[in-house]
């Protein structure tokens, strides 16, 4: 069943259409990563999914219920970090999070082993009396994860968890996203691509409102593979030795710089038919006295697939 | 209806300790009981008048709250929009009146703190002479509905800007315009231009003459309506006012 229904949902603000006809569904023991571009529609979704905004058209169900039609029992089923993660800076950590519980509609013991399972499972047992206003970015982000996990909901939507942690500080939170996926429907917006591939079981990619991909983002990167597409670096001062070398030997192969890089020249060469080993392509340029410092077979990253997507003028 | 009463009741106490988790609390209560005593000592002449009776006292009221309400009213919403903390609070499984209502009653119940804070005074006035004292007690009530009336002003200015200094400005005008709407000061600029009914429609929403019959120990059902219902009207508007503003 999917927890998450989202049908042409579109969001005008004056002449800016920022979401413009989303479709999206989530199912239960799903990760989707929703990346795009600054500006792209992805925080004013999800602000509409959660039931912060009222979309124009189009509607979004969680566990069934439309946001738009039942906002209460939707919102009951809905665990939001909102971005920025945002808390009463002047409440303690302990307070702050009985007070979300309560609205939650906790009580007593219920609540009280929910408070400990957060301290726990969030690590906010070190903080756990502070005021919310001298924590660490890292900490305060934790207690907006907390608050949205109090509940334990089926659904839950997480703008940027992991933006402004540090490095140790991401990847408890990968972990801890992993840990909690196997039976809830989670959103994870993020502009870093290594963490879709880390703990998304599917991206969603949007740009000026519109859904441009939407599949597992291996399933992404092997579309984006041109098949025996080999890529070479090579010092700088001898790429044009290189790209004539190419293509004298691999005849009708199509080359194009990739990058430059501190002296370096990456080239991609595509093959257009006929199959070149890279073994080969890297004795042949030797032969010719050109430095080569890397060769293998090209696999693009997420990042180059992204890149590819969202560009203004890329393939749609 | 019982969640609505447990919602309200969960957000009215968060609220309500929040007054004192800073410094504000002490400071205006510190501030409106200095200034409401030391007004009716030095300026009205409580003790040189020789009478037992408060209204030296009351008399000040409409124009410290005027200003006093604003500031308590400004932050409400203007904060919380600022902040994000709206995002939070209305994704979470409440309704916007609940949340208004609860912020209100908040910033009502602790005005009536700053008005316990100063029944010293009364018990002044019944140590030296003899008193009215159900005089006193309906100038007590009438002062607390004129401040929820003052407050549920400030609070929909809140929930209009994110801009506090802004809300506090127009709060306090309207206010002023409110007081002295039974004033020739007001009154002469509907005169000139509105029909008859009018003009009585705009003295009528004089806070002043309100209260002024409440001091002088009547207690009319359409005085305390008529507060009752400039608070209801005002959290009307505020609550369209969060669900329209709250996204900009």
């Amino acid at each position: 069943m999917n927890l998450i229904e989202v049908k042409g949902l579109t969001k005008t603000f004056g002449e800016n259409r920022a979401v413009d006809g989303v479709d999206m569904t989530v199912a239960r023991g799903e990760v989707v990563g929703f990346l795009g571009p600054n500006g792209a529609g992805k925080s004013t979704t999800m602000k509409m999914i959660s039931g912060f905004l009222e979309p124009d058209e189009g509607s979004a169900a969680v566990c069934g219920h439309d946001v738009q039609m039942n906002p209460i029992e939707a919102k009951r089923n809905v665990g939001y970090l909102p971005e920025g993660a945002p808390a009463y800076s002047d409440m303690v950590v302990t307070d702050f999070l009985e007070f979300v519980g309560k609205l939650r509609g906790l009580r007593g013991g219920g609540l009280k082993d929910r408070l400990a399972d957060m301290a726990e499972q969030i690590n906010l047992t070190e903080v756990w009396d502070q005021q919310i206003e001298n924590l660490s970015k890292g900490y305060k982000r934790r207690v907006g994860i907390a608050q949205a996990l109090i509940h334990d909901p089926d659904v839950l939507i997480l703008d940027e968890p992991t933006d402004g942690l540090d490095p140790n500080q991401k990847h408890e939170m990968r972990s801890l996203i992993r840990s909690i996926a196997a039976d809830k429907a989670i959103i994870v917006s993020t502009h870093i691509l290594e963490e879709v591939e880390a703990v998304c079981s599917r991206a969603i990619i949007i740009a000026e409102g519109k859904v441009l991909a939407d599949e597992a983002p291996e399933d992404l990167t092997a579309k984006m593979t041109v098949p025996n597409t080999i890529r070479v670096a090579v010092t700088s001062s001898s790429a044009e030795e290189a790209v004539s070398q190419v293509a004298a030997h691999a005849g009708k192969a199509e080359v194009e710089v990739l990058e430059r890089l501190n002296g370096s020249t990456a080239l991609l060469v595509k093959p257009n038919g006929r199959t070149t080993q890279p073994g080969q392509l890297a004795s042949k340029l030797q032969r010719a006295k050109v430095e080569v410092e890397e060769i293998g077979l090209y696999r693009p990253s997420l990042e180059d697939v992204f890149r590819q997507i969202t560009r203004p003028e890329g393939p749609r | 209806m019982s969640t609505s009463l447990q919602t309200i009741g969960i957000v009215l106490a968060r609220e309500f300790r929040g007054y004192f988790a800073t410094p504000l609390a002490a400071i205006f209560l510190a501030v409106f009981a200095a200034l409401s005593a030391g007004l009716a000592f030095f300026v009205t002449g409580f003790f040189d008048r020789g009478q037992a009776d408060l209204s030296s006292f009351f008399a000040w009221h409409p124009w410290l709250f005027m200003i006093l309400m604003p500031a308590i009213g400004m932050r409400l919403w203007a904060e919380e929009r600022r902040s994000g903390t709206i995002e939070l609070l209305m994704t979470l499984p409440v309704r916007t009146w609940e949340l208004v209502t609860a912020k209100f009653l908040a910033g009502w119940a602790f005005t009536g703190v700053a008005l316990l804070a100063t029944t010293p005074m009364w018990f002044t006035v019944n140590y030296l002479g003899d008193p009215d004292n159900g005089v006193i007690a309906a100038s007590y009530i009438g002062s607390w509905l004129m401040a929820g009336a003052f407050l549920a002003l400030a609070t929909c200015m809140s929930a209009l800007t994110k801009n506090q200094v802004i809300a506090f400005i127009v709060a306090t005008i309207a206010g002023f315009l409110l007081v002295m709407a039974g004033f020739d000061l007001v009154l002469a600029t509907v005169r000139d231009w509105a029909p008859v009914g009018l003009t009585e429609m705009v003295q009528s929403l004089s806070f002043l003459s309100h209260f002024n019959r409440l001091t002088q120990g009547v207690i009319e059902l359409p005085t305390a309506v008529f507060f009752i219902s400039m608070i209801v009207l005002c959290l009307w508007i505020n609550v369209q006012a969060v669900d329209l503003k709250k996204a900009q």
